[in-house]
This record gives C-alpha cells, structure tokens and sequence, in this order.
C-alpha cells in the first residue's frame, strides 16, 4: 500500500504551490489564536518571579525564537538532504526559503537575550554557551545566504548552499558542547542566562503556547515564501504565466 | 490577572523597556517579514504583467 | 608480475599530486612566505592594541596565536583549487578513476604542509614575544600540530564550494570560521590547562577525535562539493 502512495506528488512546483496556497491562511490565524493565548497568559496570568522581578516574561519571545532558530536549521539542512539525494528541485528551494526566517528568528533570540541580561545580570551581552551558541548558528545562516547568493547559477547556488547547510548541521552539535565546555571552565559563578526560574506552571504553559504559535508562523511564512521562489523560477512556465493573466 | 491597571502593565515593575523592547523588536521583525514578502510579490506581479514583454521563445 | 591494486595505483596517484603541489608551492614561495608574515604581524598586533603588561599577555597570549593561526590558513586556502581551476586540472582531477575524495586528501596534505605545518613550527617565535613559559610554548606548537589539519580540511570544502565565484576569499572565511569554533576553543583551553597544571589529556584527545573524524569526512565533503562547482 505504501507503495501506490506517489510520494513525490508534491515534489511538481505547481502542485506545491496550490497545496501551500491553501493552507498559508488558516496557518496565520493559527498563529495569531496562539499568540494571543500564549501572551495573556504569560503577561496577565503567570506570576512574577522573586528573584528575576518582571523581566524574565522575556523567555516567552526568547526561549521559542531560540527553538525555532535550530528547529528551522534542522529542517533545512533536512530538505538540503533530500534535494540533493533526490536532485529535487523543490526540496532546495524549500531550503532556501528556510533560512532568512531561521536567521531572523536567531536575530530575536540574540536581541530578547541581550534585553533580558541587562536587568538581570547587568550587562547587555553575555558569553553565556546558549547566547554564543545562537551567534555562531546566526553566523551559520549568513553563511548560508551569502554563499546562495554569491553563486550566479541558481542550480549551483541552491546544491552549494545545501551541502554547506549539511555541513553546518553535522557541526552544530559540537559546536554547542565545546562552547559550553569553554563556558564552565571560563565562569567561576556560572552564570546562564537561560537558567529559567523556577518554571511554575503558568509560565511553561505559556511557552509552549508562544513555541507552538512561532512555530505556526513560521511554517506560514517559509510556505509563502517557497511559492514566491517558484514563481520567480518558474516565471516562463506556461502555468505561471495563466496564473498572472488570470488575476 | 496579575495587573491593577494598564500603566502597571506597561511599567512591568520598572523593567518596562527592557520587557517592551524585546516584544517590540520580535513584532517589528514579524512584520518586516510579511511586509517584505508583500513587496516582493507585487515586484513579480509588475514584472509579469509588464507590457511590451519580448518573449523569446526560443531561449528555455 | 601481477598487476597493481587498484588501491596501490590510487595512493601512487595521490602522492603524485601531494609532490606536484609542494612542488608548485615551492616554486611559489611567496604565497608561504606571505601567510607566515601574516601570522606574525597579526599575532603581534595585540599586544600592540592591549598594550604590553606581561601578565595579560600571557592570559591571552594563546587565544592570539590560535587567532592568528586561523586566519592566516585561510588566506591561504584559495591556493587548493583556484589555480587547477584555471588550468583546467582540476576537471581532469574529476574525470579520474580514482576516487576524488583520496585525491583531494592528496591535496588538503600538501596544503597543510606549506602552510599549518609551517605556522606551527614558526609558532614559538610569537611565544617567546608573549613570555609564554616552555611548557606552554610545547603545549602551544602541539595543539597547532594537531588542529592546522582540521582548518585545512575543513577549509577545502569551503574552498571546494567557491570555485571561480567572484570574491571567493572573503566567502570562504565566513562559511569556515564558525565551524572553526570548536578546534579553536579545543586548542586553547589545552594550552590554558597545561599553564594551569591540570591534565590536557581531555582536550587533546578531543582534538585528536575531531582530526580523525576530519580525515574521514572533510574529504567526501569536499569532494561532493567539487562536484556540485564543476559539473
């Protein structure tokens, strides 16, 4: 049964595209219902916390973003894998669309972090293993762009960009040990900025609503962006085309 | 609910701008994303519908 | 007589390219000679910029050699393919028999050689200027040794990816310094560990597993990166 499944039905461009268009709508709203849940219980309900005052509501921007940002890396370095196992053209572009969100998600990570050490532990930045970690994975997404964008042919471009994706992946992992390891041997007091207080449950409630509301948005825009990529790629096809005559 | 009133909530016992900013900077970026990929639809749409568009057909 | 393995005419063929590129690298001293003088003014930059209390210079006399290090390798990264690139060896490189990733090996030896290996035995010159103590400066050239390869490595799959784009070097830099962190971070705290007394047994054979890994994998990397630039 499995079989007579065409796996690789929405690997067309055009049929991606009608698919996605479907579902980038409900997606928003999603988002928004979600947003809006998770910011009144974390603004209105969850309590304050006795040693971190008001500030720590921070982790309800920060602590999804930073999900996000690695979620999303993950999720392109995977399509980057596909794209090229499978010489897929769409899982590429997919790829590709993946990264300016990913990267932008890293940015409110690295800015709510930075707001959110100021208060608290008095400075706006902190070498903390979380916050170097999210540079350096910043710094991989750039790379990642720069490198598309660098390479004049667009098929070049997207296999170059998704094995450098791939590459990135593999060293994530030992990138985020060996910061940390460099962290706790460089701080006498180990200070973390991500040491959460202690999570009562209103507060994980709302994070997980705010993740989950990230997630949603995310997904909508990357969808909305893939479709923007196709049209441009795609632009002498003959669907296209009927496509813009029509509207 | 948490707050006796609105400027409570704004003031975030004194940590307003620092709670404010972070909230604000994620908002502003989320909507730089959507007004960014607004504009680069109307871009295409203005290049499709261009008109006087040489097309040759022969190029693929 | 029997014919050769194919595994023997594969390793003759990679030591025919480790020697044609010394020897290229030999007749082009200068593109040595450069990295090396980079590595020195560099390193000697930060004191220069920090100014010269000894007791700070030694702290993080380590963390600026490695910098240093990492930066003059890749300057000169763009060597390992951009020049077969423009005669056109490097296609010929692709169409052999021989499995490319054995082949680029060849390459990333000899690159190493003419360069990391070169900064690591220079290396004690910039210790001395830093007052770093002869345990330090051993444990210094030793983590040198051992972590140059892994730029070199890591470094031509960056330079793999750019070939012939426009502004190569500067791109190669921001795909390969990220994933640098980790030797960078490795080969420091090893030299802070052995300043400190403590055992660097960990932090060495971190390093180690990650040539060995290196070893492994940079080469199948760079070569399906040379594949997805040429073809």
């Amino acid at each position: 049964m499995l079989a007579n499944i065409n796996w690789f039905y929405f690997a067309a461009p055009q049929r991606f595209y009608a698919l996605a268009g479907r579902i980038i709508a409900p997606l928003y709203i999603l988002a928004a219902v979600l947003a809006a849940a998770g910011l009144v219980i974390g603004l209105g309900i969850a309590p304050t916390d006795a040693q971190q005052g008001e500030a720590y509501r921070i982790i309800f921007i920060h602590v999804p973003a930073a999900w996000m940002s690695m979620v999303i890396y993950v999720a392109m370095a995977f399509w980057s894998g596909v794209g090229l196992a499978f010489n897929a053209r769409l899982a590429l572009m997919l790829a590709r669309a993946l990264a300016p969100t990913g990267a932008l998600m890293t940015l409110i990570a690295l800015v709510s972090g930075s707001l959110w050490g100021k208060p608290t532990w008095g400075t706006y930045w902190v070498w903390d293993a979380r916050l170097t970690s999210e540079l350096i994975l910043l710094f991989l997404y750039l790379g990642f762009m720069t490198l598309h964008a660098a390479i004049e042919d667009e098929r070049r471009a997207d296999r170059a960009a998704a094995l450098i994706a791939l590459v990135g992946v593999v060293n994530v992992p030992i990138i985020y040990f060996s910061v940390k390891w460099w962290n706790t041997l460089h701080q006498s007091a180990s200070i973390t900025l991500t040491r959460a207080p202690t999570i009562a449950t209103p507060m994980l409630l709302g994070m997980m609503i705010m993740a989950l509301a990230f997630w949603a948005y995310a997904i909508a825009v990357v969808l909305a962006r893939t479709r923007l990529i196709i049209l441009e790629r795609d632009a002498e096809s003959s669907w296209v085309r009927s496509l813009w005559s029509a509207s | 609910m948490n707050w006796a009133s609105w400027s409570e909530f704004l003031a975030m016992g004194g940590q307003g701008r620092f709670v404010w900013g972070a909230f604000g900077f994620a908002l502003a970026v989320v909507v730089a994303e959507l007004v960014q990929l607004r504009l680069r639809r109307a871009n295409l749409e203005r290049a499709a519908v261009a008109p006087g568009e040489v097309v040759d057909e022969t190029k693929k | 007589m029997s014919e050769p393995s194919s595994l023997v005419l594969a390793l003759r063929a990679v030591w025919a390219i480790v020697l044609r590129d010394l020897r290229i690298a030999l007749r082009r001293k200068s593109d040595s000679t450069a990295a090396l003088f980079f590595f020195l003014i560099v390193a000697s930059l930060f004191p220069i910029g920090v100014g010269p209390e000894p007791q700070l210079l030694r702290v993080i006399a380590p963390g600026i050699v490695w910098v240093a290090a990492l930066l003059a390798s890749m300057l000169s990264l763009g060597r390992v393919f951009a020049d077969d690139y423009s005669d056109g060896t490097l296609e010929q490189l692709l169409l052999s028999a021989h499995p490319l990733p054995l082949l680029l090996s060849g390459k990333i030896l000899a690159h190493w050689l003419s360069s990391g290996l070169l900064l690591s035995v220079i290396a004690p010159v910039l210790a001395l200027q830093f007052d770093l103590s002869l345990a330090a400066t051993f444990e210094l050239v030793l983590t040198l040794l051992l972590g140059t390869p892994l730029l070199s490595l890591v470094g031509a799959i960056g330079a793999a990816l750019t070939v012939g784009v426009r502004g190569a070097s500067v791109l190669v830099s921001i795909l390969v310094l990220p994933l640098y962190v980790p030797v960078l971070i490795f080969g420091v705290l090893a030299i802070d560990a052995s300043n400190a007394g403590i055992s660097t047994a960990a932090q060495l054979s971190l390093l180690a597993a990650m040539l060995a890994a290196g070893l492994f994998l940079a080469p199948l990397a760079a070569a399906a990166a040379l594949r997805i630039s040429i073809e």
